[in-house]
């Protein structure tokens, strides 16, 4: 909400500067997001006259004015401004004023005719967006007057960041209230005088749905001039606020919206047709509204109607039929209390926000409407003259909000800050607060006046306490705990060090969107997301991704296309899986990598990372938690990898993870040149760990022997190597394979392979016999599973 | 027959002539070996009378032992200068970068989110996680937001179709952790949240740290100290905290904090406050006996201040050139 600070100074007036008043305000909760100071530089212009108005000899849209600053002396100026008329009273600077965007101004000749100064529009004096035509001056305001007197300038712009709870302070009044607490300086009186009824007419209101209305105070006011124009004192408070002038009876609603808080709204009396009943819409009821739009209504939505039907969105906006215009003489005012819970979401079912809907969602003062009223009948006499009726106020007096009591301890309080603040002290806060204060043992009852509808607790007072005694005050106190050690366990290894091992062998961590383009996660995760959005960002942020992988192949294309040719990432995070009504989200920990094993150097030959540099990598992962025999890789098939280069990864029965060669189809998708490869592992299931048993070590020496068999090239590695180490296992500790062959010296469809096998014994040394005897085993084994046989 | 004193020249011209350990080996064969010069000498003793044996026999000896000590320092010289050619040859240029990989490194909200949970685990905090995909009772009712309440709006949400949504805070993780734990409770809550905004100051989806600690005489002079604390931990330096009330609906009190370095400009930092009782009743803690403090920062605010990044987009760029930089 923006705000003119000479305003705020004429309801409270601290001893304190500008820029100190806004700190309070941010120090009272209400942050002051900016602070600005209009018509600073204005004190050389002055409120000139146009004495006498011609025609430029050589430019149609130019006129030549003789204009007056008050003394003898008549300018000749120069203006290109639609609206320069006689009789006009404007902004007038002359030659040797510097204008706030800088502009000199000189006397000049233009297309020839001399000018001595410058009329100004609004614009150029830094005073709002206006720059249809010169500003337009009152007729009473004396030629020679500095501007800067006129219109109270220069004036600061406070723009309040409230929050939501705060409805009270939506108003000049309610800021003021809240400073006046604080500072202690005198608060304006916020009564209203009544305004004398001139005529007995009234417009007739029927609370046929009261829970939804339950107070509705109106005014007739007959024959306005419809001519009058609102006073420039009003016109420059609402353009300060941000709002234009339309007329003296929308600029008066307004007007007082921002002064006192309370939403109004103005009919055109003589375009009502019978009397007025605010109720809930009927489903399908249509209403165009003041900004000519047509709304069809919901059945949870306040509407004022008359016989006609429904005039307007009750607190939101006005209908177009019943709107007052440049020809209405007899205005009929409304203003109505609206409940928060009526309100709330309302506006933004339709799309709209207006300060009226604002203010009533966040709720406004149950006894502010009569105040509203004769405070808005008082200035349109004042501006466009009539005649009012009496004040109807009707209200449904059990529907309205009661004020509440709140019993507030003296004990909860000092709990609560961890400050002991006077008795006196609390009295005092609460007082200025307008909080009715009665002394009960251990505390106090407070009773929350109607406007601070906010107040529902005891924390609610102690937060006022605390805020108007100053945050500041309440000191640093450290806790000492009571509540028991965190367990560190050793059944997982914790992701900071799984972390840590991949970005030892040169991973990047990424982090990538949650959500993912929809397309994408089929394409890598073979089937639809059924966790889809309503509202996306956009449709590449549109589905809970199944995998980390689109969004590491995504960032992998973008370095590559940013000449990074060597890219290895990982991620460790969530991915989501099932349906909505049946959802898990699994931490996963993934990788990618591509380009060249080893960044280039001196002594290595350059060659492109495979499937096995990346498995060297998942296996590093996986041995942190568990040995080597727990887990295996098994050939299989996956949407986003290439055939013939896919595992899952298993841990026992369970598969924990899949990596492979990143399709040559995708990958053509994403540009890239070279192979991509990825893992991703269930982290919960991959880093499952326990603490180690250690067990003796031998301390008689091993064995090593090792054989070349041949065998038919289908045999796996894990094959050969499992059906070895059963041969004897008792006295195998390891069993590795260090080469294998295919080649001329092997028959077509077969492959040497070269394994070592380590024997050892725990309670004696081995002999070559033992040696001899597990060899023969473990090649009997191999002959009997695979056909293999011994190579030369 | 050519004097000993002859002798031994010529065998030490011999042995300075030998340029390598063969060559040495054959001089001392051909002086000292069974066939040699010297030994040679030896075997004619005794065709010596008696009486001048001992003498002759000293004389050669003593020959010997001068051949063999100049036998001995040739070969430790010939060998010290091949050790030396050797190790010469052997020599590398050690400026040329080592073999292997380079190292990787983490993104710097990760490293930023790491730290805050090392801070507060020593402080005795435990670290807490809950769904992000959450449902309306966690992330707003429970936390005295009910249905239709302004701060619903503001929220921003991602919604699913029946109304599930991605959580806008971690804020949902107290409310988990009190239900299964109960009070006293100390815990923080990393993760990722989730709000439908997107500019030059918001991403969708950013990281939080929420904190809790509730205990029968927790209080805001508490949180004030905790929060102090951490600040300083986190930026390693002293800082000027500011508490401004503000409005959190599942805190009252609620404050945002500001920090400052020293001079008047001060930079907001989170949201925290004492843990509203309705909060706590809704996670079946009673709200007379126990009180509570809550924390929510947002890491990449804090990430930006600690590695002086300016543009919170680049966080999600994954550019490698500027993730490089966070090792």
């Amino acid at each position: 909400m923006k705000i003119a600070e000479s305003w705020l100074r004429e309801w409270v007036d601290p001893d304190l500067a500008t820029e100190e008043l806004a700190h309070q305000l941010t120090m009272l909760g209400h942050e002051v997001d900016s602070l600005v100071v209009e018509g600073q530089g204005l004190e050389d212009v002055v409120v000139g006259e146009v004495v006498e108005c011609g025609r430029h000899p050589g430019a149609d849209k130019l006129s030549v004015c003789k204009v007056s600053a008050g003394g003898d002396e008549l300018l000749d100026i120069v203006c290109g401004a639609p609206n320069v008329r006689v009789g006009l009273k404007t902004p007038l600077a002359r030659p040797g004023v510097t204008l706030p965007d800088g502009l000199k101004l000189r006397r000049a000749k233009i297309r020839g005719v001399v000018s001595n100064g410058m009329l100004c529009s609004a614009v150029e004096l830094g005073l709002g967006d206006d720059a249809d035509g010169i500003m337009e001056l009152p007729d009473e305001v004396v030629a020679g007057t500095p501007l800067s007197e006129f219109l109270g300038l220069p004036d600061a712009v406070i723009d309040v960041d409230l929050t939501p709870n705060r409805g009270d302070c939506f108003s000049i009044l309610g800021l003021a209230r809240d400073l006046a607490a604080l500072t202690g300086a005198a608060l304006k009186d916020a009564t209203v005088p009544p305004v004398a009824p001139s005529i007995d007419d009234t417009h007739p209101v029927e609370l046929v749905e009261p829970a939804g209305c339950p107070r509705f105070a109106g005014r007739l006011v007959r024959g306005i001039d419809s001519g009058a124009r609102s006073p420039i004192w009003m016109v420059e408070r609402l353009r300060r606020a941000g709002l234009r002038s339309i007329s003296p009876v929308v600029d008066v609603t307004n007007y007082v919206m921002l002064e006192l808080g309370q939403p109004l709204h103005a009919y055109d009396a003589g375009l009502l047709q019978g009397p007025i009943r605010p109720r809930l819409a009927r489903a399908g009821e249509r209403l165009v509204l003041l900004d000519e739009n047509e709304v069809e209504l919901q059945d949870d939505t306040l509407v004022i109607t008359d016989d006609s039907g429904v005039i307007g969105i009750a607190g939101i906006m006005g209908g177009l039929g019943t709107a007052v215009t440049d020809r209405t003489t007899d205005v009929f005012f409304e203003a109505a209390f609206w409940p928060p819970d009526f309100m709330a979401g309302r506006a933004r079912a339709y799309g709209m926000h207006t300060d009226a809907s604002l203010r009533f969602e966040r709720g406004v003062d149950p006894e502010g409407q009569a105040r509203a009223i004769e405070r808005a009948t008082e200035l349109l006499l004042a501006i466009a003259g009539g005649k009012a009726g009496p004040l109807v106020d009707d209200t449904a007096e059990k529907y309205l909000p009661s004020g509440t009591e709140i019993v507030l301890r003296k004990s909860r309080i000092t709990h609560l800050l961890g400050l002991d603040i006077d008795d006196a002290e609390i009295v005092r806060i609460l007082t200025r607060l307008q909080m009715p204060v009665e002394k009960i043992e251990g505390g106090w009852q407070v009773t929350a006046p109607s406007h601070r509808f906010d107040m529902a607790y005891e924390v609610d007072l102690i937060e006022e306490v605390a805020r108007l005694h100053g945050y500041d005050s309440i000191p640093e106190t450290t806790l000492s705990a009571t509540a028991p050690l965190e367990t560190v366990t050793e059944s997982r290894i914790e992701m900071e060090r799984a972390g840590a091992t991949l970005i030892a062998r040169d991973y990047q961590e990424v982090v990538t969107y949650s959500f993912i383009d929809a397309a994408a996660n089929a394409k890598f995760s073979g089937s639809e997301s059924s966790l889809v959005l309503s509202n996306p960002i956009s449709s590449e942020l549109a589905v809970m991704r199944a995998s980390l992988w689109p969004g590491m192949v995504a960032a992998a294309a973008a370095n590559v296309a940013r000449q990074q040719d060597r890219v290895r990432l990982f991620e460790a995070s969530r991915s989501y899986h099932g349906t909505l009504d049946e959802h898990t989200e699994t931490v996963r920990l993934a990788g990618l990598a591509t380009g060249p094993v080893m960044p280039e150097q001196w002594d290595v030959r350059s060659e492109s990372v495979d499937f096995f540099d990346i498995k060297a990598d998942v296996e590093a992962v996986l041995s942190l938690a568990s040995d080597r025999a727990e887990w295996r890789f098994a050939a299989t098939e996956h949407p986003a990898l290439q055939p013939g280069q896919a595992a899952e990864i298993l841990r026992g029965d369970r598969v924990i993870g899949v990596m492979g060669k990143l399709h040559p189809r995708l990958a053509r998708d994403y540009d890239f040149k070279r192979g991509v490869y990825l893992f991703e592992l269930d982290a919960e299931q991959a880093l499952a760990s326990a603490a180690p048993e250690a067990k003796a070590v031998s301390r008689f020496p091993a064995i090593r022997r090792d054989i070349a068999v041949v065998v038919p090239e289908s045999v796996t590695a894990a094959d050969l190597v499992e059906a070895v180490a059963s041969s004897a296992p008792d006295l195998i500790r390891g069993v590795r394979i260090f080469d294998i062959y295919q080649g001329e010296k092997i028959e077509a469809g077969r492959k040497s392979v070269a394994i070592g096998l380590i024997l050892q014994e725990t309670s004696r040394t081995l002999t070559d016999d033992d040696a001899d005897t597990v060899m023969a085993a473990a090649t009997a084994v191999l002959e009997k599973k695979f056909a293999a046989y011994l190579r030369d | 027959m050519t004097a000993l004193s002859d002798l031994i020249s010529k065998a030490a011209a011999e042995i300075d002539a030998a340029t390598d350990l063969a060559a040495l080996d054959a001089v001392r064969v051909a002086f000292l070996g069974k066939k040699g010069e010297i030994t040679a000498r030896l075997k004619t003793l005794g065709q010596l009378p008696a009486e001048e044996r001992a003498a002759a026999g000293q004389e050669i000896n003593q020959a010997k032992q001068a051949v063999q000590q100049r036998l001995n320092e040739r070969r430790q010289a010939l060998e010290t200068a091949a050790l030396e050619a050797k190790l010469a040859a052997d020599a590398v240029d050690v400026t040329l970068p080592g073999r292997g990989s380079s190292i990787g490194g983490y993104h710097p909200v990760t490293r930023a989110m790491l730290r805050i949970e090392k801070i507060f685990r020593h402080a005795g905090f435990g670290v807490r996680s809950g769904p992000e995909i959450e449902d309306e009772f966690h992330n707003f009712t429970a936390l005295n937001i009910p249905e239709n309440h302004p701060a619903r709006a503001m929220h921003d949400t991602f919604y699913f179709p029946g109304g599930k949504l991605l959580r806008t805070h971690t804020s949902p993780v107290q409310i988990r952790s009190m239900v299964t734990e109960g009070a006293p409770i100390r815990i923080i809550a990393p993760g990722r949240v989730y709000r439908c905004d997107s500019d030059q100051t918001h991403t969708p989806m950013f990281h939080q740290v929420e904190g809790l600690v509730v205990d029968e005489n927790v209080s805001f002079a508490h949180l004030k100290a905790v929060l102090h604390q951490f600040i300083e931990a986190f930026f390693e330096r002293e800082a000027t905290l500011r508490f401004r009330p503000s409005y959190f609906p599942f805190t009252e009190p609620s404050a945002e904090m500001d920090v400052s370095w020293g001079g008047d400009k001060w930079i907001e930092v989170l949201g925290c406050g004492m843990v509203h009782p309705n909060v706590l009743e809704a996670a079946g803690v009673d709200s007379e006996r126990y009180t509570g403090y809550a924390f929510g920062m947002g890491v990449e605010r804090l990430a930006m201040l600690r590695y002086g990044v300016t543009d919170l987009r680049t966080f999600f760029e994954n550019d490698l050139r500027f993730l490089r930089q966070f090792r």
